[in-house]
């Protein structure tokens, strides 16, 4: 398969086979720049301080957070389903761009793969902590104990997640390891003494075959038709977790589809955001390119519409429902204690991806990372909005309350933030962050000879 | 006499599929070929047959719906039923709505990884497994070509290689 040659071409810089081996294991084999070091030691201090959280509140118990009677959910699942969120674009750049053979995902597809398993395993720590005594968090298991029985209940959309959760996650991992290995060899076989013993073992003794390759490609194929209906299903789970409750403002049957929407939304940004800083450090310019910022930033505004569309739509349809519960919910959230968070969400996530209609501003590196900080901003506040608004005015006005984080809950926040960048960090000093090999199957004819045919 | 290994070693995918039809022509056997990255066309020249791996998945994933379906009837509707929220726990079929999402999460639990595991035992794929290295660069840039032959008849091989473009033949 070869790229057309009257396209833009996907790498710039006229790359030999070997040159991409060269540029890709180029930040794994040498030593890090400083930017790495201080980024690195802010990461840990971050996660530090969400370790020292996470510690006093399973010291002291869920009374560390700044919930309460009536708002019993507010903070912890709003990151859960932000850094849920988050990690979908991973697997809808390598699953669902693979199955349309867009070829531009080859340099950001191992990237964002690392992304969607840290940000899981993000999302997964706060049902954890929420869970207050969490060395008991295997009963959401169906093990078999000694109360009778007692099973689980599997009508329950909480249960559902379970599964969907560690299924999305250990499937994403197999998925990101399974493309490493090809790519490890490579480093395998340019290491000496200790590294090659470790890349070795990391690669499975990877050979390259013809047959292996046959069946790699299969397989790859088939786990990301696989990976796609688990994507999409994760992110509806998690919709039904609200929308098969009876709160004014969550019981509504749009939710899936605009999760999803919102979802690929925030992945996106984050991607970009993540990309833009990682090209400039580890010097990957040619790699992923203005090209590839602006066909992502295109996904933005398609998803960034979706998401404006089914915030009007749900608002309308709160109106037109006719019932005055539900009419309530969104006019308190528009107008009521919390309109700063939901105008914020309205001005990060309506408003600003519609600038990059704009050619200029969505080929533009700054104005792109300035849009997708906005974005994941006004992301977390859609789900900060959901939760909250809905709950802390219920149906009886005496339990009406205001919901304030605590410091615990802001502390674990930054700690999730920590843990993240630190393993982003430790992932692009030792797997190569571009899919070297498949990354050589796109070079417009095949190495030396499309060198010359170009400067001829 | 027995046969030596002969490697004819291409750093040009087009190159290299070329020689493979050039000894297919010549009714020389090819042993194996080593590339850095899925070479698209060569299953075809070297006569390799369709993986039947996704057929290895599709049964791993009705294993793990009829896995899903009879622990959730067991747990739910036959060991111990209990009301909750007045949901209907009779019958499978009536629970059948709620019982969806996780029946298709194990599904896709259950292809996913049987297939990986498949393919992982079948290509000799885990940690320890030593690996067979053709060239010291076909992880890099080289694309390998191995053939089995009798020591007199490795020079005609040898030119046979050099014709249709490879940048290096090792004979052993």
């Amino acid at each position: 398969m070869q790229e057309a040659s009257i396209r833009e071409p996907l790498i710039l810089g006229d790359k030999s086979y070997h040159q991409i081996t060269e540029d890709i294991c180029r930040p794994v084999e040498g030593k890090a720049n400083k930017y790495w070091y201080w980024a690195f030691a802010f990461s840990v201090a971050a996660l530090l301080w969400g370790i020292a959280t996470i510690s006093y509140t399973i010291g002291v118990g869920i009374g560390a957070w700044g919930l309460n009677k009536t708002v019993g959910w507010a903070w912890d699942i709003t990151n859960f389903v932000w850094w849920i969120g988050i990690g979908h674009a991973g697997t809808l750049i390598s699953a669902i761009l693979l199955l349309f053979r867009q070829r531009w995902r080859m340099s950001i597809n191992r990237s964002a793969e690392a992304m969607t398993i840290f940000a899981v395993m993000c999302a997964g720590l706060y049902p954890l902590m929420h869970m207050g005594r969490p060395w008991l968090a295997y009963w959401v298991l169906p093990l078999p104990n000694q109360y009778g029985s007692l099973w689980v209940n599997f009508n329950s959309p909480l249960l559902w997640d379970v599964f969907a959760i560690s299924t999305y996650f250990s499937v994403s991992l197999v998925f990101w390891y399974l493309g490493l290995i090809p790519d490890l060899a490579t480093i395998r076989d340019r290491a000496t003494g200790m590294r090659n013993k470790i890349y070795s073992l990391l690669a499975f003794g990877w050979r390259g075959s013809a047959k292996d390759w046959s069946r790699y490609e299969e397989v790859s194929l088939i786990l990301a038709g696989l990976s796609t209906p688990l994507v999409l299903s994760v992110h509806t789970i998690v919709s039904m977790d609200f929308a098969t409750s009876v709160i004014p403002g969550w019981h509504t049957t749009i939710f899936p589809p605009y999760f999803v929407a919102g979802a690929i939304f925030s992945g996106f940004a984050m991607v970009l955001t993540l990309m833009i800083i990682a090209r400039k450090v580890l010097s990957l310019e040619e790699y992923i390119t203005i090209q590839h910022i602006e066909l992502m930033n295109k996904i933005i505004i398609v998803t960034g519409s979706i998401v404006g569309v089914a915030y009007l739509t749900e608002f309308f349809i709160a109106w037109y429902s006719g019932v005055e519960y539900e009419t309530y919910a969104f006019i308190n959230r528009a107008t009521g204690p919390y309109w700063w968070a939901y105008w914020s969400m309205m001005t990060c996530n309506v408003i600003t991806p519609q600038l990059f209609w704009i050619r200029k501003i969505r080929t533009s590196i700054v104005a792109t990372f300035i849009i997708t900080i906005f974005v994941n901003i006004g992301m977390w506040f859609e789900r900060f909005v959901i939760i909250v608004t809905s709950l802390h005015r219920d149906y009886i006005p005496s339990s009406w309350v205001m919901y304030h984080p605590t410091w615990v809950e802001i502390g674990i926040f930054i700690g999730t933030l920590g843990l993240f960048f630190t393993l982003f960090l430790l992932f692009a000093r030792v797997f190569p962050v571009i899919a070297l090999n498949e990354l050589k199957t796109i070079l417009p004819a095949t190495g030396d000879q499309a060198k010359k045919d170009h400067h001829e | 006499m027995s046969n030596i290994k002969i490697k004819g070693v291409y750093d040009d995918q087009h190159k290299l599929l070329d020689g493979i039809r050039h000894l297919n022509s010549k009714g020389i056997k090819i042993d194996n070929v080593y590339t850095p990255f899925p070479i698209h066309g060569i299953d075809d020249v070297l006569g390799i047959k369709p993986t039947r791996i996704s057929t290895a998945a599709f049964i791993y994933g009705l294993t793990g719906l009829a896995s899903a379906l009879l622990m959730m009837w067991y747990m739910m509707i036959q060991d111990w039923p209990i009301n909750i929220g007045g949901k209907p726990n009779f019958s499978l079929l009536q629970n059948i709505p709620a019982f969806i999402p996780i029946s298709f999460e194990i599904t896709v639990l259950f292809a996913a990884h049987g297939m990986v595991l498949t393919f992982l035992l079948v290509s000799k794929l885990y940690p320890g497994s030593k690996a067979y290295i053709a060239h010291p660069r076909v992880t890099d840039d080289k694309m390998v070509v191995e053939v089995m032959m009798d020591p007199s008849k490795a020079d005609a091989l040898s030119t046979m290689f050099k014709e249709t473009g490879a940048v290096e033949v090792i004979g052993q």
